[in-house]
């Protein structure tokens, strides 16, 4: 959702309940979702500890790391499928955990998740995979939802195959498929698990830039899991970076300024692809 | 939070170029935005040639706005007017750009086909089946064989985990009913033979009918529920998984790693099951018919002995062990057949339930006209 004020006067639009609540006088700006002291553990097995990060609204966060250090646990353990060990979870200042079912549920709405492998529902076409949210969490008529279904369709250009079942599309296709049903219901935070995994590099590439392009059309806030270097230097603004070793995160920033200023050799090698523990660049 | 103003719009012509002007929260779910931009245009259009946009009073938006203004493009396209976005937010703007006017030619989704059509590739399809489960039953046959000789790659931890599975695993459930089964021949027995004095022929009964047709026949059941199931939906999961692609480019046969192990367990565990089933039928029926009859326990055992040869064993237990082999290799090709979506994997394992129980009744049948015939 998106306020609309330049070139209106202010005065004339009701606040958004949601939005006035983040935007509350809260120190840090406008923040829209934030982590503080996050651990994460699967029994005695600890994946991550102490993440503390927050994620400006609009902006396009990373989640950077090599693989095995628990990115993806992190996404999950915000979008509510895994409960953390400690810490929190605010989302427009409240504590996601805190609540109760019903609560997180219609935190839960307010997001939209693309899966790894698009997730989608196989015995629904890609059309109805799209409106199934509409119709479980809205009170939309048919033709409402068909006027939206297919503009989310077109707009990740997938109005074509609207009709064709999950089985049938190719793994670009499926991503984008899977794409348009998280923009279902509008979601304010969009988060992304390896978006171009997969992807070859010209599809990924433009995929991409249809990130960027949704972003600044519907001003959506993404939050994104990657280690795909180059998707991460052209869209990310802002991120942090886990470490598998020490089991936190080592450093904070946007993908680009951290290739460039970081010194700590962990990141230096992710981001300039080295052997850990090489000399040079 | 303040009531929100719903949508509005109003068209505001001036000579060849219309306003539009937008008003109000233009939410999608709201369910109040427009989605007929045909009534935005006058029609005909008379001498309207562009159309442009006066935001001023636009509140919040999102897809809804959008949804309404791609229509309208498509319309303004449709009837050569043109679509000046000037005056809309620059982020619709860029949404806007992403959307085509002309709706893509649709890729043809799986159509249904014509009834004769699906008769006959139904029928085509199933004598292929036949001719598949042959063919499959014979290389089981050379890949056991083989499996004898210890020349086959199938791991033999496979094979006992299958064996336990098959096994041990079901006794309870074939231990409940087939001392259910006998119970209630045992019922049925003392109520219909008491009225021809025939008491202690209730021995004969129970002992009979369950050693000859019901425990083969309930056993085989239940194993075609549980494991025949198990089997079908196991392996099309693997399917599903590219499971069964990566032993295959791997090349390691898929018969020995997979099938092979199935089918020798539940083979070899039916026979075993049905001897087991017999002993807790008897005993069930035992039980009922010493505490409604006169008859002490030693004279009911006797009686049960004297009325069944050990033929009678045989043809149940060659029964059985056909019933095990039918099962497992039919769950087997229909886990091997099965698609790659998770409904395909449910589907897999409810035809393996259906075909095992229809396939052990039909087999049933064929193996009593063959008694029949030789009068066993």
């Amino acid at each position: 959702m998106r306020s609309h004020t330049d070139a209106v006067a202010d005065a004339d639009i009701p606040g958004d309940a949601q939005a006035s609540k983040v935007e509350a006088p809260d120190a840090a700006g406008d923040v829209i979702l934030q982590v503080q002291g996050l651990g994460l553990a699967f029994g005695p097995r600890v994946i991550q500890r102490d993440l503390d990060f927050s994620v400006r609204r609009g902006s396009i966060f990373a989640v950077m790391g090599g693989s095995g250090c628990g990115k993806s646990t992190v996404l999950k353990s915000i979008v509510g499928l895994l409960r953390p060990a400690a810490g929190r979870v605010l989302v427009g200042g409240e504590d996601y955990w805190r609540g109760d079912e019903a609560r997180r549920e219609a935190i839960g709405r307010r997001f939209g998740v693309l899966f790894q492998n698009g997730a989608l529902w196989s015995s629904l076409s890609v059309a109805e995979n799209v409106a199934l949210p509409l119709r479980m969490f809205t009170r939309l008529d048919n033709a409402a939802i068909d006027s939206l279904v297919r503009l989310k369709l077109a707009l990740v250009g997938m109005e074509h195959a609207a009709a064709l079942s999950p089985s049938e599309l190719s793994g670009g296709m499926r991503k984008r498929a899977g794409l348009a049903r998280a923009l279902a219901l509008d979601p304010e935070i969009l988060f992304f698990d390896e978006p171009s995994a997969g992807l070859d590099p010209v599809t990924s590439r433009r995929l991409d830039d249809l990130i960027l392009q949704l972003r600044d059309g519907f001003g959506q806030t993404i939050v994104l899991v990657s280690h795909e270097l180059p998707s991460l230097f052209s869209i990310a603004d802002d991120g942090v970076f886990l470490d598998a070793t020490t089991r936190t995160a080592i450093a904070h920033g946007a993908p680009a300024t951290l290739r460039d200023t970081s010194t700590n050799p962990q990141v230096q090698a992710f981001m300039h692809r080295e052997r850990v523990g090489q000399e040079g660049a | 939070m303040t009531d929100p103003r719903p949508p509005e719009y109003a068209l505001l012509q001036d000579g060849t170029r219309a306003t539009v002007l937008l008003h109000g929260e233009w939410i999608g779910q709201s369910g109040q935005t427009p989605h007929h931009a045909e009534a935005v245009l006058p029609d005909p259009a008379g001498d309207l040639r562009s159309i442009g946009f006066d935001t001023g009073g636009l509140g919040r938006w999102d897809s809804g706005l959008i949804a309404f203004l791609w229509q309208l493009r498509r319309r303004a396209s449709e009837r050569h007017i043109e679509f000046d976005a000037s005056g809309l937010p620059e982020p619709s703007r860029r949404l806007l750009s992403l959307l085509d006017d002309a709706p893509p030619e649709p890729l043809p989704a799986r159509r249904r086909s014509a009834l004769l059509a699906r008769l006959g590739a139904a029928s085509i399809a199933s004598l292929t089946g036949t001719g598949e489960l042959s063919s499959l039953l014979g290389s089981l046959t050379l890949r056991a064989a083989a499996a004898s000789l210890g020349r086959a790659k199938m791991r033999i931890g496979d094979l006992f985990d299958n064996l336990y599975d098959a096994g041990p695993a079901a006794l309870l459930i074939v231990t409940v009913v087939n001392v259910l089964v006998g119970a209630i021949l045992a019922f049925v027995g003392v109520v219909q033979l008491r009225r021809l004095a025939a008491d202690s022929f209730v021995a004969n009964l129970v002992g009979l009918a369950l050693v000859r047709e019901m425990v083969p026949v309930m056993t085989a059941i239940i194993m075609a529920g549980r494991t025949g199931g198990a089997y079908a939906a196991r392996i099309a999961t693997m399917q599903g998984n590219e499971e069964i692609d990566a032993l295959a480019a791997t090349g390691i046969p898929v018969g020995d790693y997979i099938v092979l192990p199935a089918v020798l367990s539940l083979t070899a565990m039916m026979p075993v099951l049905y001897l087991y089933g017999c002993v807790v039928g008897i005993l069930g029926g035992f039980v009922v018919a010493i505490s409604m009859l006169d008859l002490t326990p030693l004279a009911y055992l006797q009686q049960t002995r004297a009325s069944l040869p050990a033929s009678e064993f045989a043809f149940g237990f060659a029964k059985s062990l056909a019933f095990g082999l039918m099962i497992a290799v039919t769950s087997c090709r229909i886990g091997m057949k099965a698609g790659r979506s998770a409904a395909d994997v449910g589907s897999a394992a409810t035809s393996a339930v259906v075909v095992g129980i229809v396939g052990t009744i039909a087999l049933d049948a064929v193996f009593a006209v063959m008694a029949n015939a030789i009068a066993y």
